[in-house]
C-alpha cells in the first residue's frame, strides 16, 4: 500500500432535477491505494454503487472529480478507462462462448487472436475453469458464470477491478468459497480491487480497508479491525457486528481522568485517548464480547450492577441479557470455559465489568 | 397437473386450429388438386383428368414441333419478384433498425406511444394509401413539386410506374413489420450487456457490431421474413405504383385465374411460390433455433 490509484475528491452526484431530485453522493473524498482490496460497505441506497459506477465511467459526477494515478477521469468514457467491472448480474455475452467472452476486451485493445486466446487460457486456468472455454454462458452454473465474469474483467489487465456485489446471487457455501477465491485472485494478480457489498461479514473477511457508507457519505475508512474495534459513528458500530448502545453524561472522576455516568452511582472510567465532543447525553457503544459478568459483590472497578433476564447457549459461547440497574439492557457474550456447569442463572444479581478500552464514544 | 395444463391448452388453441383447418387447409388442398388437373376451357379444371402441365409449363413451353424447350419468362417474373422483395426488405431494414433502436432507448411511456405511432398506417385502407403514394410520386406531384420549388430541376421525377415506385410503396406498407420484431428483440436486450461491452473497451460502433446486432439478430431475421414474404405476394402495390407494367408473382397468378383462365397453372404457380417460401422459413428456423433467446 503506497501509491494512490484512485482518488475521489469532493465527489457529488444527484439524479433527476426539481422535486424528483435524489442526492446519491454528497461530497465524498477517498483515496484508494495500489494493490489494495478496498471495500465500500453500506445498506442499499447508501451511494456505494453510484460511487463505483462513477469510477467505472457509467455515470458522470455532478461535482468534484475522480483521478486515476493523478489523471482526471471525469470526461473519459468507460471504454477509454483502464478499469474493468464485474457486474452484479455478471452480464456475460450470451451469444459468445466463454473464450470469446474473455477475449472480447483483448480484441478491443487490438491484441492478436493468438495472444488473446493464450491469455484467455491463462485466465481460465486462473479461475480454475480450464476446460470450459468452448461452452456458452447459459450452460454454466451461477458460480461458474461468476468466475468467467472475473476472468473476462481481469484479462485486459486493468489497473483497477470494480466488483459490484458480485457474490450476492450465490448461495452461502459458494459465497464463502468465492470470498477466498477473490482474495487469492487479488493477491496473485496484484490488481487493485474495489468491491461493493452490503454484507459486513464479507467485507471484514476480504478487505484491506473498508469504507462504511450511509446516505451518500463515507462515515469511516479503515482496516477491518479498526472499523470493528474502533467505530466512530453509531451507524458503523450498529451496521458491523453486534453492539450495546448506552447514553450517559461525562463526570470528572476522582483520579483526574474522565468517566461517564449512566445514572446515580453507575459510573465507569473512560480510556485516556478518548476525547468526546460533548459532555451531556454522550452515545457510547460496547461490543458484547468485551463485557464480562462477575459476582455482584466483587470488588472491581468499572462494574455495573444488574439482573440476568435471559441466557442463550450457543455451544462455544453463551449470551446473557442483563438488565442494568436503572433500566438499560445490555448483551454480554462470554466464552464457555470447561462447560461443566452454568456459572450464572436467570434472575441472578450480577456485576457487569466494562473495561475502559471497550467503551467507544460515537457520533450519532 | 401437466395433463390438465395440456388439455387446457388444447381447448384454448382448438378454435384457431379448427378455423385454420377449414379456411386455409381445405382451400389449399383444393388448389393442390386443381394444380394437377388439365386446364378447363372456361376456367377451373377438368375434373378427373390429371396432368402435370401446370408445373411443366412453369419451366418449359412446347415449340412448333411439340418439343419441350426451356421458357424463362415465368422464371424471370419470379426472379424479378424476389429481387424487388429483397430490395424492399433491405430498404425496410435500413429504415426500420434505427427506428426500432431509437424507440427502444426511450422511456417506457414514450416507447409505447412511439410504437403506437408505428402501427397507425395499418388503420388506413391499403388502396387509399397506394393512391396517396401515386399522388406523391407522380410527375408534378407533391415531391416533384417541392423539389422544383426548392430549385432542383427534376424535369419530371419519372419514378411512378417503375420498380422503384413499387419498392417505395412496399417499403412503406411493410415497414411496421420490420420495426416491431426488431424493437421486441432490442427491448428485451439487457442494457448491462452494452455497459459490459463499453467496460471492456468497445466504443459505440463496436458495441453495436459485436453485442447489439448479434443479440437483435433473431428480431432482424423475423422482420426480414415478415417483410420479404408478403412482398412476394404483393398484388395491389405493383398493380398501382408499377402501373401494371411490372408483373410480379401475385399479378401473374391473378391473371391466370382471371384473364388467362388457366386455373391449374395459377394454382401450380402458387405452390411453387409456397415451396420457395417454406424453404426460406426452414432456413430461418434452422439458423436461429440454436440461439438461447429462442428457448422457451
Amino acid at each position: 500500500m503506497s501509491e494512490v490509484v484512485i482518488s475521489a475528491q469532493s465527489v457529488g452526484k444527484t439524479f433527476g432535477s426539481g422535486a424528483g431530485k435524489v442526492t446519491a453522493l454528497k461530497d465524498v473524498s477517498v483515496d484508494i491505494f495500489q494493490n489494495e482490496f478496498f471495500t465500500m460497505l453500506g445498506p442499499s441506497g447508501c451511494g456505494k454503487t453510484t460511487l463505483l459506477r462513477l469510477i467505472g465511467g457509467f455515470e458522470q459526477a455532478t461535482s468534484g472529480k475522480i483521478l486515476l494515478e493523478g489523471q482526471e477521469l471525469n470526461d473519459l468514457p468507460p471504454f477509454k478507462r483502464p478499469i474493468n467491472t464485474v457486474f452484479q448480474s455478471y452480464a456475460l455475452f450470451p451469444h459468445l462462448t466463454v473464450r470469446q467472452n474473455i477475449t472480447f476486451g483483448l480484441e478491443m485493445k487490438s491484441i492478436s487472436r493468438d495472444a488473446a486466446n493464450a491469455r484467455a487460457d491463462e485466465m481460465l486456468e486462473l479461475v480454475q475453469l480450464a476446460d470450459y472455454g468452448d461452452r456458452v454462458p447459459n450452460q454454466l452454473s451461477g458460480g461458474q458464470q461468476q468466475r468467467i465474469a472475473l476472468a473476462r474483467a481481469l484479462a485486459p489487465a486493468p489497473k483497477v477491478l470494480l466488483l459490484d456485489e458480485p457474490l450476492s446471487a450465490l448461495d452461502l457455501k459458494l459465497r464463502k468459497e468465492m470470498q477466498i477465491e477473490l482474495k487469492r485472485l487479488q493477491t496473485e494478480t496484484g490488481i487493485t480491487f474495489v468491491f461493493v457489498t452490503h454484507d459486513q461479514e464479507e467485507a471484514l473477511a476480504m478487505s484491506d480497508r473498508i469504507a462504511v457508507m450511509q446516505s451518500g457519505e463515507i462515515l469511516q475508512v479503515g482496516a477491518p479491525r479498526d472499523i470493528y474495534e474502533q467505530p466512530t459513528h453509531r451507524f458503523v458500530a450498529d451496521f458491523i457486528g453486534d453492539s450495546n448502545f448506552l447514553r450517559g453524561d461525562l463526570v470528572d472522576a476522582a483520579n483526574g481522568g474522565r468517566a461517564i455516568s449512566f445514572g446515580e452511582g453507575r459510573v465507569v472510567n473512560l480510556a485516556a485517548d478518548i476525547t468526546p465532543a460533548k459532555t451531556k447525553d454522550v452515545s457510547v457503544s460496547i461490543r458484547p464480547e468485551r463485557l464480562t459478568i462477575t459476582d455482584a459483590n466483587a470488588p472491581l472497578d468499572n462494574k455495573l450492577g444488574g439482573t440476568i433476564s435471559s441466557i442463550t447457549y450457543f455451544g462455544t459461547d453463551t449470551t446473557y441479557r442483563v438488565d442494568l440497574d436503572g433500566g438499560a439492557p445490555v448483551t454480554v457474550r462470554m466464552q464457555n470455559g470447561d462447560g461443566a456447569t452454568a456459572p450464572f442463572g436467570k434472575g441472578d444479581r450480577v456485576g457487569v465489568v466494562v473495561p475502559a478500552e471497550a467503551i467507544r464514544v460515537l457520533v450519532d | 397437473m401437466g395433463k390438465l395444463f395440456r388439455s387446457k391448452r388444447f381447448w384454448l388453441i382448438a378454435p384457431a386450429v379448427v378455423y385454420i383447418a377449414f379456411f386455409m387447409a381445405v382451400p389449399l388442398m383444393q388448389m393442390a388438386y386443381v394444380s394437377v388437373l388439365e386446364r378447363g376451357d372456361y376456367g377451373g379444371g377438368n375434373l378427373g383428368a390429371f396432368s402435370f402441365d401446370a408445373y411443366v409449363n412453369f419451366l418449359f413451353e412446347r415449340d412448333l414441333m411439340d418439343n419441350l424447350v426451356l421458357n424463362t419468362d415465368y422464371i424471370q417474373i419470379f426472379v424479378r419478384s424476389f429481387g424487388l422483395s429483397a430490395m424492399t426488405m433491405v430498404f425496410a431494414l435500413l429504415l426500420g433498425f434505427p427506428t426500432a433502436f431509437y424507440i427502444s432507448m426511450q422511456s417506457q411511456g414514450r416507447r409505447n406511444f412511439l410504437i403506437f405511432l408505428v402501427t397507425i398506417p395499418f388503420w388506413t385502407n391499403i388502396l387509399v394509401r397506394n393512391y396517396a403514394w401515386m399522388l406523391l410520386l407522380r410527375n408534378g406531384g407533391l415531391i416533384d413539386g417541392v423539389l422544383n420549388w426548392a430549385g432542383i430541376e427534376t424535369g419530371g421525377l419519372d419514378i411512378l410506374y417503375t420498380p422503384y415506385a413499387v419498392s417505395i410503396g412496399l417499403t412503406y406498407t411493410y415497414l411496421p413489420f420490420m420495426v416491431l420484431p426488431i424493437y421486441a428483440s432490442l427491448e428485451k436486450l439487457d442494457h448491462r450487456l452494452v455497459e459490459a461491452a463499453f467496460d471492456l473497451g468497445a466504443d459505440k460502433r463496436r458495441a453495436m457490431k459485436r453485442v447489439i446486432l448479434p443479440l437483435a439478430a433473431p428480431g432482424i431475421a423475423a422482420g426480414c421474413i415478415l417483410v420479404f414474404i408478403p412482398c412476394l405476394g404483393a398484388y395491389v402495390t405493383p398493380e398501382l405504383l408499377g402501373g401494371g407494367k411490372f408483373m410480379m408473382i401475385a399479378n401473374l397468378i391473378g391473371s391466370q385465374f382471371g384473364a388467362a383462365r388457366n386455373w391449374p397453372f395459377g394454382a401450380g404457380l402458387g405452390f411453387v411460390l409456397l415451396a420457395l417460401v417454406l424453404i426460406a422459413m426452414l432456413a430461418y428456423s434452422l439458423k436461429f433455433k440454436s440461439l438461447p433467446e429462442e428457448k422457451i
